[in-house]
């Protein structure tokens, strides 16, 4: 078992990144994420395991870097915060059209524009619908504890370089700087030129040889019938991780009526206001993504045959409840209830909505 | 037992340290924490607060707008988050720069002349500690033995030498703390 520590959510990001045989993150700084790149930048890890970190000239610099470390088959990450994310999306589309594997950590923040620093769940579209252009996803995993910031860094990087596919942590500043327990991994070394070779030899630029093509890492193709091949591929692909890599986790759903679906921070308020609704006899669970894309529509389908009603909540106007009605598809009521803007909702008003939900049927 | 605490005062009074020794101490005695601070522009002489839980069970939402006790150490906190105490709570001040006294009659309230006392013993950074001090005798959520701990685990190397000092104050604080009377 590994070390015990109480960490920051996002210095629990940074060490799992040094632990986990990271190669290089390349990131610019804002709040409420700049701890990652100072936690990096105080430990040093280029002089101890070799990785690289780099404070770039902007976001876009940053996103770009990413596209060329990870051309590379190396293990590279960057980290933002909304309007920052917001500047890597292009770059995130060519990841994504390239099929490189790399890990983005979005700590959101209220928006729209330069919005606040407060936490914020306002980038569940930006995340899951795609964001930048074109057909494409990334993985999408919502930690709601220091423990998952740390897990979910390894995970990503295992299931970014399973698919060839950008992973992203979609976290908020609830997360990002709180401090919990943390069991830290035990350090795994980077990759060496031979396992880089082993593991992504068919397509990465590692240097060619004579006895093979070169290896082309683009997201351009002029001819659109290849064009539309190119998407087929990547659409059987997404299909493929709908089915193998959906994670949910259920809170008192066994015999519930009523059903919570949050991620992320908002799982965490409303896990308390499970315990509340109960305490007053009202039967409440709770399902929480922990991926949000690939989404549990199946499991959610399924409580739709057991529960009354469904209650979206997310720290945003209203986003991932589209999700949630897709999967109800008409079954149940489905509604939302959210504070925005940088505003973290209560665990009390989060059950007075429910109270009102159940009441209206709406 | 969950004791759901909110420390709330000017920035650069050690507000966020404390919480964070108090978080430490949890963890070593086996306890779940959570340490969530506010995080606006804050800075030197601005408003700073941080919400600290401590649990046996595993903690739900580490954010609440309620609290069991309510450690407050400028005006604007006590306008704040006085009414925040949960009934039968606890609210412990500084009535240094208090210019309004609590005046709610149904939760526990505790006075603890901090400012004075750290002044007194001549190192004004030993304040935090010395309300902690009164914190824990109302309320002995952690042992003594693991603040020490946790100070241990929580300061660098460098600063060990300073401990002796902080268990002097949490003591002194222990001593000093008294009833608040309307």
């Amino acid at each position: 078992m590994g070390e015990l520590k109480l960490m920051k959510g996002n210095e629990a990001i940074a060490e799992a990144a040094m632990r986990c045989g990271c190669d290089g993150y390349f990131g610019y700084p804002i709040t409420p994420q700049s701890e990652i790149m100072e936690t990096l930048m105080l430990a040093k890890p280029w002089e101890t395991t070799g990785m690289v970190v780099l404070q770039a000239e902007s976001e876009v610099a940053s996103i770009n870097m990413l596209y060329g470390g990870a051309s590379c088959g190396k293990k590279v990450m960057t980290s933002s915060s909304s309007p920052g994310i917001s500047l890597m999306l292009e770059g995130i589309s060519y990841l994504a059209g390239a099929e490189l594997p790399c890990l983005i950590v979005n700590v959101v923040r209220g928006g729209p524009g330069l919005g606040t620093i407060q936490p914020s769940q306002a980038d569940y579209f930006q995340t899951t619908k795609g964001g930048g252009h074109g057909d494409y996803q990334v993985i999408a995993l919502a930690p709601a504890s220091v423990q998952e910031m740390n897990d979910f860094v390894g995970l990503g990087f295992d299931l970014a370089f399973k698919y060839r596919i950008p992973s992203l942590i979609l976290t908020d500043g609830v997360i990002g700087q709180m401090m919990e327990k943390v069991i830290v991994a035990e350090s795994k070394p980077r990759w060496t030129d031979a396992e880089i070779k082993k593991i992504s030899g068919t397509w990465a630029t590692t240097g060619k040889t004579k006895d093979r093509e070169r290896h082309v890492i683009t997201s351009l193709n002029l001819e659109s019938e290849k064009q539309e091949i190119h998407n087929h591929h990547l659409q059987a692909k997404y299909r493929e991780i709908e089915v193998n890599e959906v994670r949910f986790e259920e809170f008192q759903t066994k015999d519930a009526e009523y059903l919570y679906v949050a991620y992320g921070s908002s799982a965490r308020i409303c896990q308390k206001s499970v315990q509340l609704a109960r305490a007053k006899g009202i039967k409440v669970g709770l399902l929480r993504p922990i991926t949000v894309w690939p989404y549990p529509t199946v499991r959610l389908s399924e409580l739709a045959n057991q529960v009354k009603g469904m209650l979206a909540v997310e720290m945003s106007a209203g986003q991932m409840v589209y999700d949630v009605r897709l999967a109800a598809n008409g079954k149940i009521p489905v509604s939302h209830f959210g504070r925005y803007g940088g505003v973290i909702p209560s665990p009390d008003e989060v059950l007075v909505a429910m109270e009102k939900f159940i009441k209206e049927g709406k | 037992m969950t004791e759901e605490i909110i420390i709330a005062g000017f920035g650069g009074q050690g507000v966020l340290s404390m919480g964070k020794i108090l978080a430490y101490s949890g963890v070593m005695q086996n306890q779940e924490v959570t340490w969530m601070p506010s995080y606006g522009p804050e800075m030197r002489g601005g408003t700073a607060n941080v919400t600290v839980i401590v649990s046996d069970e595993r903690i739900s939402s580490p954010i609440v707008h309620q609290y069991d006790t309510a450690i407050i150490l400028n005006q604007q906190s006590m306008d704040k988050f006085e009414k925040t105490v949960k009934t039968g709570g606890i609210l412990l001040f500084d009535p240094n720069g208090i210019t309004h006294p609590p005046k709610r009659t149904d939760i526990k309230i505790f006075a603890i002349d901090g400012v004075e006392e750290a002044t007194r013993m001549g190192n004004p950074k030993t304040f935090n500690m010395i309300v902690l001090g009164a914190y824990l005798k109302i309320k002995p959520v952690v042992k003594t033995e693991n603040v020490e701990k946790g100070l241990r685990k929580s300061l660098p190397e460098r600063h060990h030498k300073l401990i002796p000092m902080n268990i002097d104050a949490i003591k002194l604080g222990m001593e000093k703390v008294k009833e608040f009377s309307l």
